[in-house]
């Protein structure tokens, strides 16, 4: 287990060589970072744009420009963002610890809830609960996250205001403007709707994972063998039933962080929550390719980082995986 | 006759489904004594499975159960969850068609024989597992020890099935219900679990159900034999008695499609089993019976007693005696 | 029997009829809007008109009916979402097919590619991918300008076969096993003649599947580019169902409630009926739910 996970981790350097290399090319074509550095800076000198170039390795040689990006970013030579006034470690540190707390938040939230009500649906398959659970998760995923962000918006920051005189839930940043030090309990109340509208998503879709996994497992032989043994149902349920069912679920769940972050980004912008998703949404309005490898790094790298946490977590759930 | 330990009486099963109710079972009357093996065939979907899950208590919600199941003198029909697990596993076990899912694959062996005795003896876990290699070792498995720290994955089908009826008969029941035990085997994987079975019988005094397609099977292992149709025994008795002169039609057709030395062709019972959704009036072989009647069309014919063989059949004792077989 | 579940999947018929009155609408647009996509009902500086009797629906910032650019935008919405679905559809089936039929190296490949694009966040794939798809000067004559519903279509329909390749080629995979395929092999006949008679037809149920899911993700995906601004482009007033809702944002701070909800009813109605169809779909083609009750 040991070794694997030791060779699994040397595997995932290569692999984030080429698929940094090719988020590299596909920026250079796709947002043109020196057009955007002249846009930005359009009294730029000629020696301000070269340096531009040269820091950021933007060599018209795709291959060469890589390595050059490589060499600045692996010894820490980041260069400032496209307005060469921001340090872009500092700005992505503090996204990437907004973030991480609203992801885990909406993550535990909606995994909790989510498990919980694709048991209770399964458990009775075609009871009126079962109906209720299953029918609000299809809601759930039919409705896109901005949608469900804008109708909250609406009705907390609006109409609760018009209504009963005092707004509930802020809708936007993570303090009120000009608050400073540590307070958790405003934080809370500004992460609130954020985060419900992530853990919407969540819940819908492990509700619907839960339900039909442990549904297959329900019917499985291994079940009644269990039932045959006169052991108590709550046991035969935990014991032989949720770990079986777990195990596609899991699988699932780790391989799930593309779209959590695809939805982070987008309820982020909504709520103007400063984290990954502003992050990358200003900075690739921008074109400001300093401030945006980086980012793509830190994504890149923890899609393997969690591809490889599935795999350990199903050969752990299942004996019948051997990781060689 | 020795003690009857298992009297099934009048038992009815019926399922909701979407396209009506359908009565799998429709009153089964069934003994097994103490310490014999009972051979039960019957065509598929005669309800030879259901029967017995219903014995066992393990039939889905929906199905509806009435009658009585009498085991050991107490009544299972209608007793409590508490008091059907106390004796599941612990008098009557059961071992499935298919060894292959019937075993949970992310449980070590051990621990799941283990998890059988412990449900109904008050055991250390050290000693649930040296008990449970020493039922590994009655089965027939080799390196019991090392073989009880592995998972289902790591074993044979017939090496599955053999550990399910060390499971079976862990805590050493007084009934145990093989529900066609072998049929996903192959062949000679087949007669090794037939001998487990029966070894297991002989040693322990356990009864035995065997429930299978295969009356060579029964031929070879059973005392008696119950013979199934369209959820209905419609003939019991001992083995020689039902080999010798089979009395109800649908037996004689059984053994007439038996593959036999000396006859080149199998002769098949003609037509279809019936629709248990809408199965036929009265005797329901009626549609398919050589000696099919008018009156046989009038109700359902019970059990009665023809020397030394019980038989449903209004006819029986009009028709001409079988040929001796064999 | 595939028919009769469909039938009996309530919410499926109800959907169907929604998504067929939508389409009657849309389609006999000149008539069922109440005035054209770019007129206005009431001129500035009062433009915004809460829903009232010569507005259904109320006026949006220059004062043009919302009813009658709602009619308009499904319409440029849905026919997004049904080009740019028979695209990837069709491309995936394709893929899909040879994939599985193929194995080896081509198969492989194609995995990991859809591997990497899948385990990416979406919307950041989509956005790159746009722009490295609008920067290439020979896609231009296919895409026409990037921010036309053109070119939005080419982004859908070659962004969205990956989900559809994989599903047909898992479906190709458990039919190659099958008896009436190695029986055709046995015969010997050619690969093309396999997958064009056996194996295609056969995956008819999952494609169709497949398809209404893809005309639902085309929509959203066409909503979250132009919620974000990078959608088609709103110019001569043209419009969709992502311009609309794009202006729900606004309409959030300045409390016109009824730009931001309907819009988002709509997408929403239209979202879930698609859905349930497909749900429904899925249930009545799936061969496992032949046996049980
Ligand atoms: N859970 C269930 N729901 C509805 N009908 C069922 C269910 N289980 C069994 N049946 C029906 O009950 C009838 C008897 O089934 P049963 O499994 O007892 O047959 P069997 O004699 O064991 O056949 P086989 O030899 O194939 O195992 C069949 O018609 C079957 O369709
Ligand atoms: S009762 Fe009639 S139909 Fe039924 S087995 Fe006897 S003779 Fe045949
Ligand atoms: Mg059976």
């Amino acid at each position: 287990m040991f070794r694997y996970i030791l060779r699994r981790l040397a595997w995932s350097i290569p692999t984030l060589l080429l698929v940094t290399f090719l988020v590299y090319l596909a920026l250079r074509i796709g947002t043109d970072p020196v057009q955007s550095y002249r846009r930005v800076n359009p009294r730029a000198s000629r020696a301000k744009i070269q340096q531009y170039i040269d820091v950021n390795g933007l060599d018209p040689n795709f291959v060469k420009g890589y390595f050059t990006w490589l060499k600045n970013f692996l010894t820490g030579e980041w260069p400032p963002s496209i307005k060469g006034r921001r340090e872009v470690w500092p700005a992505l540190k503090d996204a990437m610890a907004n973030t991480l707390r609203l992801g885990s938040a909406a993550t535990v939230v909606g995994i909790v809830i989510g498990l919980f009500a694709g048991v209770l649906a399964a458990l009775r398959p075609g009871g009126r609960r079962d109906v209720f659970i299953n029918t609000s998760a299809f809601v759930g995923i039919s409705v896109p996250p901005f949608i469900s962000a804008i109708l909250l918006q609406l009705l907390f920051a609006v109409y609760w205001q018009k209504w009963f005189g005092a707004s509930l839930f802020p809708t936007s940043g993570v303090y009120p403007a000009g608050h400073t030090g540590f307070d958790l309990f405003l934080m809370l109340k500004f992460m609130a709707l954020p985060t419900l509208v992530v853990a919407i998503q969540i819940i819908a879709t492990y509700s619907r994972y839960m339900r039909s996994s442990l549904l297959d497992v329900l019917n499985s032989d291994y079940m009644r063998t269990a039932r045959s043994k006169g052991i108590s149902e709550r046991r035969v349920l935990i014991k032989h039933g949720m770990r079986n069912a777990l195990i596609p679920v899991v699988t699932i769940a780790a391989l799930d962080v593309g779209s959590i972050v695809g939805g982070l980004i987008i309820t982020e912008n909504i709520f103007s929550y400063p984290g990954m998703g502003l992050y990358f949404l200003k900075s690739f309005g921008e074109g400001d390719f300093p401030l945006l490898m980086p980012w793509m790094v830190v994504i890149v790298a923890s899609v393997l980082f969690f591809n490889l946490i599935a795999d350990i977590s199903y050969a752990w759930l299942d004996p019948r995986i051997r990781l060689e | 006759m020795s003690e009857k330990i298992l009297e099934i009486r009048n038992l009815h099963v019926t399922f909701e489904t979407p396209s009506g109710p359908l009565e799998a079972v429709r009153g089964v009357d069934l003994d097994v004594s103490a310490g014999e093996l009972l051979g039960v065939v019957g065509e598929s979907g005669s309800g030879k499975s259901v029967t017995f899950l219903a014995t066992m208590g393990l039939l889905p919600t929906r199905a509806k159960v009435t009658g009585s199941v009498l085991l050991a003198g107490e009544q299972l029909i209608g007793a409590s969850p508490k008091q059907l697990r106390s004796v599941r596993g612990r008098l009557l076990s059961m071992i499935f068609q298919d060894p292959l899912s019937a075993l949970n694959p992310v449980h070590r062996i051990g621990n799941q024989i283990a998890e059988m005795l412990q449900s109904h003896q008050a055991l250390t876990n050290r000693e649930a597992q040296t008990r449970a290699v020493e039922l590994l070792d009655i089965v027939g498995i080799p390196q019991p020890t090392d073989r009880s720290q592995q998972f289902p994955h790591e074993f044979s089908g017939g090496m599955r099935q053999r550990v399910v009826i060390a499971i079976a008969i862990a805590n050493n029941p007084k009934v145990l219900i093989a529900d066609e035990p072998t049929t996903a085997l192959d062949v000679t994987v087949q007669a090794q679990i037939l001998e487990v079975i029966e070894r297991v019988q002989e040693r322990f005094g356990t009864a035995v159900v065997l429930i299978t397609h295969d009356l060579g099977v029964i031929a070879r292992v059973a005392d008696r034999v119950n013979v199934m149709y369209a959820g209905r025994n419609v003939e019991q008795g001992t083995i020689d008695s039902l080999f010798d002169h089979p009395s109800h039609p649908y037996t004689r057709g059984l053994l007439a499609s038996l593959p036999r030395p000396g006859m080149q062709r199998l002769k098949p019972i003609t037509g279809f089993p019936p629709n248990m959704l809408n199965p036929p009036k009265g005797c329901a072989f009626h549609t398919r019976c050589e000696y099919a009647a008018e009156v046989c069309k009038l109700d359902l014919p019970e059990l009665q007693t023809f020397g030394d063989l019980q038989t449903a059949c209004v006819r029986a004792k009009e028709l001409p005696r079988a040929e001796v077989l064999s | 029997m595939a028919f009769r579940r469909f039938v009996s999947h309530k919410a499926a018929v109800g959907s169907c009829f929604v998504i067929a009155t939508l389409a009657l609408f849309v389609v006999l647009a000149p008539f069922t809007a109440r005035y054209g996509v770019n007129q206005s009902v009431q001129a500035p500086p009062n433009s915004f008109l809460s829903p009232r009797g010569n507005a259904w629906l109320g006026t949006d910032d220059i004062g043009r009916d919302l009813y009658s650019r709602l009619i308009y935008g499904v319409r440029v919405s849905l026919l997004i979402g049904l080009a740019s679905a028979l695209i990837s559809v069709t491309l995936g089936a394709l893929i899909g097919a040879i994939a599985g039929f193929r194995g080896g190296k081509f198969d492989d490949i194609m995995m990991r590619v859809t591997d990497l694009f899948l385990a990416f966040p979406f919307l950041v794939t989509l956005l790159v991918v746009r722009n490295v798809l609008g920067a290439l000067p020979w896609m231009k004559p296919i895409t026409g300008e990037m921010n036309s519903v053109r070119f939005i279509i080419v982004l859908f329909g070659i962004f969205g076969w990956m989900g559809v390749a994989r599903i047909v080629r898992g479906q190709v995979l458990s039919l190659k096993e099958r008896e009436f395929v190695e029986a055709a092999r046995a015969v010997g006949a050619s690969r093309r003649y396999i997958i064009a008679r056996h194996l295609l037809p056969n995956s008819v149920g999952p494609i169709m599947v497949a398809l209404t899911f893809s005309v639902v993700g085309a929509i959203i995906s066409e909503s979250t580019l132009a919620f974000f601004g990078y959608g088609p482009q709103a110019g001569d007033g043209a419009t969709s169902l992502g311009i609309l809702v794009g202006q729900a944002k606004g309409a959030v701070q300045t409390g016109f409630w009824w730009l931001a909800v309907f819009p988002c009813l709509a997408l929403i109605v239209i979202a879930l009926s698609i859905n349930f169809i497909g749900d429904a779909l899925r249930d009545a083609t799936d061969p496992r739910l032949d046996r049980g009750a």
